[in-house]
């Protein structure tokens, strides 16, 4: 079977799939692809099953070496020029790697995050039935150094249907994100200002949780303590200091702090591939009023 | 008791849904009752200690999952009582940095500290602050006793500590604000071992005096 010997990381490159599903109760979270769109499409584009793992490759500056054999490569995500023994072959395609060759990837012109796929799928062994490295917990095949080799999987008899797949670019300006409301808006003297303000992306900012800055909510009680509650992808956390969370995939299990909104499931993936520096205007998904009423009086009980 | 979840449902974004309850215990009945229904289209249950959030398998099942929870009823009763069998011992040395505060803040003794501890078995109630880390309730309410205002920045392995009406044992070392009254040698999280959590919620634990 054919191996990938990895040259060069860049900044961070993990084995991602689609993470650890149903294990929060022993405070594990789920992990898995930032951008589970374009980790996806890598898949699909090399035939694997949606479970394979893929490389994401964080600000690229990744190179790695097939070896024992033939490889076929996708690579999704932020465009990097991919290329194979320096020849460029395209983000978003299929390409036929030989043995001997080199895969590399520059730095991205916009977005994050890219996806390395191989056909088979990169077979290291899964942890907790992943094979995603959760940065929080420091769960999962560890980030990729330079000399690892990684295994490559059986792939399947099916060939790859689409040779090249369209794909929307990625936004280098203002990012405009779906925010459904609470469950605690309500703790927020305005929680409209979420959407009235401009912010921008911290640099502060990883697979845990992305900080925004801009200018800070009002806590209606800060005094008033919440008891911590569970937590998704996604949650817009409002922590004292009134500067909002957008929770990552390596989020914690459980947090203390109110959740304003939460990013609609559509715009999830979006979040994966916004830098530190650029700007974000979240939207309500629906009309805030009337679920905020019906939470304060339960908040009441 | 007959609880009734129905006017409890908040939406959490688009594909989960927070249920919110008066106490752990009623938290620990539900969590049960929804392990049992296996609703479809829920993918993890996070148990807290007034909440529980079910996450969805995508937007499409948050309305069928909340009508499918009005259908639902729980005899909080019958999980609330501690088994005869069971019941997990801990042995704990009582020599944590805060015992003496804790005694202090308490109005007890560092002797009655210990023995408030010990003289009935807790719950785990639920997990969340690290991989394996359980936050057990029904303890002595005496025991009550806030966080530290300031966090140590580095709490060892296997310290037991006391927050709110909360006691628990850190898995790992890490950074943490719980007032530490012991330690033990008990392995809480350990990835390698078929279970790698110790404590999972809904289990009962003995403190014992080591």
């Amino acid at each position: 079977m054919p191996t990938l010997e990895i040259l060069r990381t860049g900044p961070l490159a993990l084995v991602q799939d689609l993470g650890r599903v149903g294990l929060a109760d022993i405070g594990v979270t789920r992990s898995g692809a930032a951008d589970r769109r374009s980790h996806t499409l890598a898949n699909r584009l090399v035939a694997n099953p949606d479970d394979r793992a893929t490389i994401e490759v964080t600000f690229g500056g990744f190179s790695a070496r097939v070896r024992g054999g033939n490889l076929d490569i996708a690579v999704t995500g932020a465009d990097t020029d991919p290329r194979v023994d320096g020849i460029l072959f395209g983000t978003n395609s299929i390409q036929h790697v030989r043995d001997g060759q080199v895969i590399s990837l520059g730095t991205p012109h916009s977005g994050v995050r890219s996806y390395l796929a191989v056909r088979g799928g990169i077979d290291v062994t899964p942890v907790l039935g992943s094979r995603s490295y959760d940065v929080m917990s420091a769960i999962g095949p560890l980030p990729l150094q330079p000399g690892d080799v990684l295994p490559v999987g059986e792939h399947t008899d099916e060939y790859p249907e689409l040779d090249q797949a369209p794909v929307p670019p990625i936004c280098e300006h203002l990012v405009e994100l779906l925010v459904v409301p609470g469950p605690r808006d309500d703790w927020l003297v305005d929680p409209d200002a979420l959407v009235h303000t401009i912010w921008m992306v911290s640099d502060r900012s990883d697979r845990v949780g992305m900080r925004l800055e801009g200018r800070p909510l009002q806590h209606r009680s800060p005094d008033r303590v919440l008891p911590s509650e569970g937590a998704t992808r996604g949650a817009i956390q409002v922590p004292p200091n009134g500067l909002p969370v957008i929770l990552g995939p390596d989020h914690p299990v459980t947090g203390g702090y109110p959740v304003v909104g939460v990013i609609a499931d559509q715009d999830i993936d979006k979040v994966a591939q916004i830098r530190p520096g650029q700007y974000v205007r979240l939207h309500w998904s629906r009309p805030r009023a009337a679920r905020a009423s019906a939470s304060t009086s339960m908040a009441a009980g | 008791m007959d609880l009734s979840v129905a006017n409890t449902v908040l939406d959490y974004g688009d594909q989960a849904l927070l249920l919110q309850f008066d106490n752990t215990t009623d938290v620990l009945a539900w969590v049960a009752a929804l392990r049992e229904a296996a609703l479809p289209g829920v993918l993890d249950i996070v148990p807290a200690s007034r909440t529980v959030l079910l996450k969805l398998d995508g937007p499409r099942h948050q309305s069928e999952v909340r009508r499918r929870l009005r259908a639902l009823r729980v005899d909080a009763d019958t999980v609330a009582t501690a088994p005869a069998e069971g019941t997990m011992v801990i042995d704990v040395v009582y020599d944590g940095v805060d015992l003496a505060e804790v005694a202090d803040r308490t109005g007890l003794t560092t002797a009655q500290v210990i023995t408030a501890h010990t003289a009935t078995p807790w719950q785990v109630g639920f997990g969340g602050f690290a991989p394996g880390f359980a936050y057990l309730i029904g303890g002595d309410p005496r025991l009550a006793v806030p966080r530290r205002s300031e966090p140590r920045s580095s709490v060892p392995a296997g310290a037991v500590g006391l927050a709110g009406e909360f006691t628990g044992i850190y898995p790992r070392r890490s950074p943490g604000g719980w007032q530490l009254i012991g330690h033990t040698d008990v392995v809480l999280w350990d990835i390698d071992r078929p279970h790698p959590a110790l404590l999972t919620p809904g289990m009962w634990v003995q403190f014992r005096a080591a």
